[in-house]
């Protein structure tokens, strides 16, 4: 598995993720800046995702949505805050409406992630950060909810409290 | 258990287990929603969607707030997951997402 390390911070709803992949960062980086590449790995097969804009420049405003099996379309943004080809970028994610204008009700969440080259090819550290359990919720309404996966987990909860 | 913890988990496990009230959760965790907008969903009347909502409302998982003449509904994050099972969700995308990475980098070769 190339997920090497995973950290949960509950205080401050922080996942980190560092993964190694066999190939060099030149190759990683080149992944996220085409975003016909980026697409095929961002939503899960569920949740397709499409990239309208997408361009690795600090300002530069990134457009996407993610299409539900039923055909509804969740629509995204990024704002990249941070560039530094090839060693990584970040970035903050946040929600939009169906022409793209941000969804300020909703806080975006911070992104950070670093490619460092290694012996077996690239280290990629990933660090996202969520302001509240709202804003992470709606990320994982967008591919990751089921109709009955938030009644199995709440079932879990209730029984170890 | 006491038994206002029984008579809650009542509340809840009765909420979720209706397929139509557990999609009514699911769309209104993520924005809020009219019961008018709601019931356009469903193949039921607006009085139908009105009662699930009350339901879920009762178990704690929907709050309802005024807009005007509309009453908007919102699901109750914390009702429904801690922080703790939101991250390992979260975890689990995030692998799916290496995981193809892994794929398409495999395809280079």
């Amino acid at each position: 598995m190339p997920v090497k390390y995973v950290s949960h911070d509950l205080e401050t709803l922080t996942l980190t993720i560092t993964a190694e992949f066999a190939a060099p960062v030149q190759r990683i980086w080149d992944l996220y800046a085409d975003p016909r590449q980026l697409e095929k790995v961002w939503g899960p097969p569920s949740h397709p995702a499409t990239f309208v804009a997408h361009r690795l420049e600090v300002g530069a405003k990134t457009t996407y949505y993610m299409t539900s099996p039923e055909g509804e379309k969740y629509h995204g943004y990024w704002v990249l805050t941070q560039i530094d080809e090839p060693n990584g970028f970040e970035f903050e994610d946040g929600f939009a409406d169906a022409e793209f204008n941000p969804n300020t009700n909703m806080p975006v969440s911070k992104n950070v992630y670093r490619f460092e080259s290694i012996a077996s090819g690239t280290r990629a550290t990933y660090i996202s950060t969520y302001a509240t359990q709202e804003a992470l919720e709606q990320v994982l309404a967008m591919g990751v909810v089921e109709g009955a996966t938030s009644a199995i987990n709440q079932i879990d909860d209730f029984i170890s409290h | 258990m006491e038994t206002a913890l029984e008579d809650r988990t009542d509340a809840l496990f009765h909420a979720l287990a209706d397929r139509t009230r557990r999609d009514i959760l699911r769309r209104s965790l993520v924005r809020e929603y009219s019961i008018t907008a709601l019931a356009g969903f469903y193949d039921m009347s607006f009085a139908a969607v009105q009662k699930h909502v009350a339901v879920l409302e009762r178990a704690g998982l929907l709050v309802k707030r005024r807009r005007g003449r509309e009453a908007l509904t919102h699901g109750r994050v914390e009702t429904v997951r801690s922080a703790a099972t939101l991250l390992n969700e979260l975890e689990e995308l995030w692998r799916g997402r290496i995981g193809r990475i892994d794929d398409l980098l495999a395809r280079d070769d």
